[in-house]
């Protein structure tokens, strides 16, 4: 059986439904998601298999990836980001469109992971804000599902004002971006 | 692993002794290879010598790497592989200096593929090769501090504030 995404709360009547803007937008963001995938190690093989058949991320609205950021509203960091990575996942993060969401998918990208070490970043939140994290070494996909659909929670409840906000601004700044 | 050419290496070290006399410090024979230890002053042109001799002809650096032995003397090292693909004969050249002059003469003169692998020491050891052309990091982050592969660098990275010697054993 298939079913749809419910309609927001409103008011309906014959042949008309009120809502607001904020909860009609929220819904249809949530449900057509496209994630932009910066796989770099075992996290990102869990993902391919995330998005295929057996697990089908297709079903949460979220089967078109998106390989340029500038058409994405999903960054997932799956795998451990290199401190020389960092600069080039800031750089794709900044060069997505608002709003935009971040997924950190797996210890390392979440924390550095087991590589405590020198040259790995000890956690992607130290240079891009991060909205859901998913545990694990690597996550199963039925983890990474549901890191999707806290996200989807977040993006469905989300303010149509809060990416003007001033907290917004100061939290982009914390992480010298704009 | 290689076939031992007992002749080209008691050839090579007649040649490098007669030329360079007592900067030839030592020799021997591990792995398959023999390898000599030089004068630090003298390292350019034993690597030269055994670039342009005829018989010889050690024209391809294999690899180059810096090493750190931090309670002798002459901490920092070098070791060079060379091959030679007139005779397929390899030999290891090793070169040692001390902590407060981590220099070594730059083998991009002989060898261009030199200019990576320098590149390399220095930014894992700190060894300076004078004469490379543009001896910057290669691997690490620009604006890195320190040199990792060095015996007295922490392998943890040093900016957690979680994790202390109780749960994790640092």
């Amino acid at each position: 059986m298939i079913e749809f995404a419910k309609a927001p709360d409103g008011y309906s009547g014959k042949g008309f439904f009120v809502t607001s803007f904020e909860k009609a937008i929220g819904l249809a963001r949530k449900n057509s998601l496209w994630p932009l995938p910066f796989a770099t190690s075992c996290c990102g093989i869990e993902f391919m298999a995330t998005m295929g058949a057996t697990y089908d991320l297709a079903r949460f609205g979220s089967e078109r990836l998106s390989f340029s950021p500038r058409q994405s509203d999903l960054l997932m960091v799956m795998g451990t980001i290199a401190k020389k990575m960092g600069p080039v996942l800031k750089e794709v993060y900044i060069q997505m469109a608002e709003p935009k969401w971040v997924l950190s998918v797996g210890a390392c990208a979440s924390s550095g992971g087991i590589f405590d070490t020198y040259s790995v970043l000890q956690g992607i939140d130290r240079i891009i804000p991060v909205d859901v994290y998913v545990p694990g070494c690597p996550p199963r996909p039925e983890q990474i599902i549901d890191g999707i659909l806290k996200i989807q929670e977040l993006v469905g409840k989300e303010s149509l004002r809060r990416r003007h906000s001033p907290e917004y601004e100061a939290l982009l700044n914390q992480y010298d971006i704009e | 692993m290689f076939t031992v050419k007992e002749a080209l290496d008691t050839l090579t070290l007649q040649q490098l002794s007669h030329e360079f006399g007592d900067s030839i410090l030592a020799h021997e024979f591990s792995y398959d290879m023999m390898s000599i230890t030089v004068e630090k002053e003298a390292f350019l042109a034993v690597i030269r010598h055994l670039y342009e001799d005829h018989n010889l002809a050690f024209r391809f650096l294999t690899t180059l790497c810096g090493m750190h032995y931090p309670d002798k003397e002459k901490a920092l090292g070098l070791v060079v592989h060379l091959h030679s693909f007139t005779n397929n004969h390899r030999i290891r050249i090793k070169v040692f200096t001390t902590d407060a002059d981590p220099h070594f003469p730059s083998l991009t003169s002989l060898f261009p593929t030199a200019n990576w692998m320098e590149r390399e020491t220095w930014d894992f050891f700190g060894i300076v090769f004078d004469g490379h052309p543009g001896l910057t990091r290669i691997l690490n982050i620009d604006d890195f501090e320190g040199f990792p592969l060095r015996k007295d660098f922490p392998l943890e990275d040093q900016t957690r504030e979680d994790k202390d010697d109780t749960m994790f054993g640092r």
